[in-house]
């Protein structure tokens, strides 16, 4: 059932972080005030600019490997929204040594505001050291620098983590790079569809396969704080909620219901799982206690209730139900009882998830035939149309909220988009067949 | 239906034969595509061998039809549904399953639920009409069975059904 192949394992990336502050001279600090910044929070019309010359390769060993995690870097930064990579046919200073500091003349008429460069070299002991530094080229100051020791193998999540080093440098807040997805890999055609569990880094890269098609799977979610999925499977019996751990490849049933469960999620501390329970024309939600096994029903309401989730402070609950007539998004507290309606735009809403900002509330919206991507807050208020098309569905949140996937049907079938809180920079993200039901990991480091 | 079609032009049959045919075997490959167990266990035999699987399908009809976003039989829903139940009167032997579905217009968690309404609603019916309960179970595929495959209102209509499917061991 589990392909054994691939065990994700946090652990084994052995990896050692150390500053790469003052070495170097600090030539003309910038005044004070005036950091180089890019603009998170508003329509950025204007990416910023930056130079990523390619990784000096320690020996011709690590040659491949620099041109590797050179690309992803700039992919991740580019797919961003917020910087434009630079051509590199344009760069006239060639970067032979990481720790001199850079001709500025030379990025500044070429008008790089932020420029990397960085080092490999295999280690005695087969390790990679990575390093790099963050230059603002115009104060001729350098913004960051650090190194990293690795396996091998690990040069992609090296790359992913530098990614997120600049993002924070230049935007003040965390990235979302060093990440993954998983998601529902779709192939066969649409009446005799294989439904296999997937997972990929967040920028389409590297997908294996945890399930290998037998059982229709649907609706995978990350815990927020371990290495498991919750997701829902036809197995041999009837359809029911499982765990999953992606390290053992353990499996297991999520409670023991006298009905179908599904539409599950973890609870923002990762010790429980909310889920559907169908109960004869009904759906109610219940939570269950991953170690007491313990399960409290929420509500009880002749209605469908589903598409749970938590807030991130773990105090409210957000779902969809169809107690007023038509789907429709409510918040009510953890425990359970009275719950609010928050969603009153036009047509239904539903797949609600909180971001983990706390910020936003992001579902689909469907109205005039017409399937959409938004946003609205917890209070109900600033609803927010993203993206709409013939059918978008399933938002998920990148670890630091600024950007979300979702799927859309689109001739053959379902694939993957991002698309940023602003509704701005929607992106397909590449994958190797069909894909649904994404839902986005915490960061791994 | 390419082939069969080229046997029965040559083959030059009576069209009322032609067209029972034909019904048949479209009949088949939807209860398959359905993800049904019905079709190749005991008691399949044809159409016209009655109390067997086909008799059901072709003669009574295995599928009811559902309104957009609706889980209430329509009148055409509750005439099928009565034959069902006077046939599986007749053939006490057999237990079943009502399969739910949704058409692709709808969020998945949504249609799970949705499927779900379908299946017990013409669960009630059945029992309603004098049928064991423990003779049937329910399942709720949402839109993840969808027999017709297009992308307009011709085959959404058709996908939002319930589809009785006669366990193959009975």
């Amino acid at each position: 059932m589990i392909n054994d192949q691939f065990h994700f394992n946090r652990r084994s990336l052995l990896l050692g972080a150390g500053a790469l502050a003052g070495a170097l001279p600090i030539l003309m600090p910038r005044k004070a005030g005036a950091a180089l910044r890019v603009e998170i929070t508003q329509g950025n019309p204007q990416p910023m600019p930056i130079a990523l010359p390619e990784f000096v390769a320690g020996s011709p060993g690590e040659a491949e490997i620099v041109r590797t995690v050179t690309s992803i870097i700039s992919n991740n930064l580019q797919r961003s929204g917020l910087f434009a990579p630079i051509n590199p046919a344009a760069f006239t200073e060639k970067i032979t040594n990481s720790d001199s500091v850079p001709r500025f003349p030379d990025w500044r008429v070429i008008n790089a505001q932020a420029l990397v460069t960085g080092r490999m070299t295999r280690q005695g002991d087969g390790r990679l050291k990575a390093e790099f530094r963050l230059w603002d080229v115009f104060a001729g100051q350098q913004l960051d620098g650090k190194q990293y020791f690795t396996t091998t193998d690990n040069a992609r999540r090296i790359a992913h983590i530098i990614s997120d080093a600049i993002y924070q440098t230049l935007t003040g807040e965390k990235g979302y790079f060093d990440s993954r997805v998983v998601y529902i890999d779709e192939t066969g055609p649409k009446d005799r569809r294989i439904k296999r569990l997937a997972i990929m880094d967040q920028d389409g890269a590297g997908t294996r396969y945890l399930t290998r098609g037998e059982d229709l799977v649907l609706t995978p979610r990350f815990n927020p704080s371990t290495q498991e999925i919750t997701y829902m499977s036809y197995g041999q019996a009837d359809p029911r909620v499982y765990l999953l751990n992606i390290e053992t490849g353990q499996r297991e049933i999520v409670g023991n219901f006298p009905g179908m469960t599904f539409a599950p999620r973890f609870s923002s501390d990762g010790q429980r799982i909310i889920m559907s329970l169908q109960q004869g024309s009904n759906s109610n939600l219940f939570v269950m206690d991953l170690r007491s096994k313990q399960t409290t029903r929420l509500t009880d309401t002749p209605a469908i209730d589903t598409g749970p989730c938590y807030s991130p402070d773990g105090k409210y609950i957000c779902f969809e139900s169809d107690r007023g007539g038509s789907q429709q998004i409510y918040v009510m507290p953890a425990t359970g009882g009275p719950a609010q309606r928050i969603s009153f735009g036009e047509g239904n809403h539903s797949t609600p998830v909180w971001s983990p900002r706390g910020d936003f509330i992001a579902f689909t919206g469907q109205s005039r035939g017409q399937f959409s991507i938004g946003v609205l807050k917890p209070d109900g208020s600033g609803e927010r149309q993203l993206t709409a098309g013939f059918h978008n569905e399933g938002p998920t949140f990148a670890p630091n909220g600024r950007v979300m996937m979702f799927f859309r049907e689109q001739g053959p079938g379902p694939s993957l988009y991002t698309i940023d809180v602003t509704g701005r920079n929607e992106q397909k993200v590449p994958t190797p067949s069909l894909a649904s039901d994404p839902a986005w990991s915490p960061l791994l480091s | 239906m390419i082939e069969i079609g080229k046997i029965l032009r040559s083959a030059r049959l009576v069209a009322v034969l032609a067209t029972a045919l034909a019904i048949s075997a479209c009949a088949n490959q939807n209860a398959d595509n359905a993800g049904g167990a019905g079709g190749g266990g005991m008691g399949a035999g044809s159409a016209s061998t009655p109390g067997s699987q086909q008799d059901f399908v072709v003669n009574v009809g295995d599928r009811v039809f559902f309104e957009t976003d609706q889980t209430e039989l329509t009148a055409l829903g509750r005439a099928t549904l009565d034959k069902q139940a006077q046939w599986l009167t007749n053939y006490s032997q057999y237990a079943f399953t009502i399969e739910g579905h949704a058409d692709e217009r709808g969020t998945r968690e949504y249609n799970i639920a949705l499927g779900a309404r379908r299946a017990q609603s013409t669960r009630d019916y059945l029992i309603s009409r004098g049928i064991q309960a423990n003779r049937m179970k329910t399942i709720s595929y949402g839109k993840e069975r969808p027999v017709a495959v297009c992308n307009d209102i011709s085959c959404w209509s058709q996908n939002r059904r319930a589809v009785t499917v006669l366990n193959a061991g009975s």
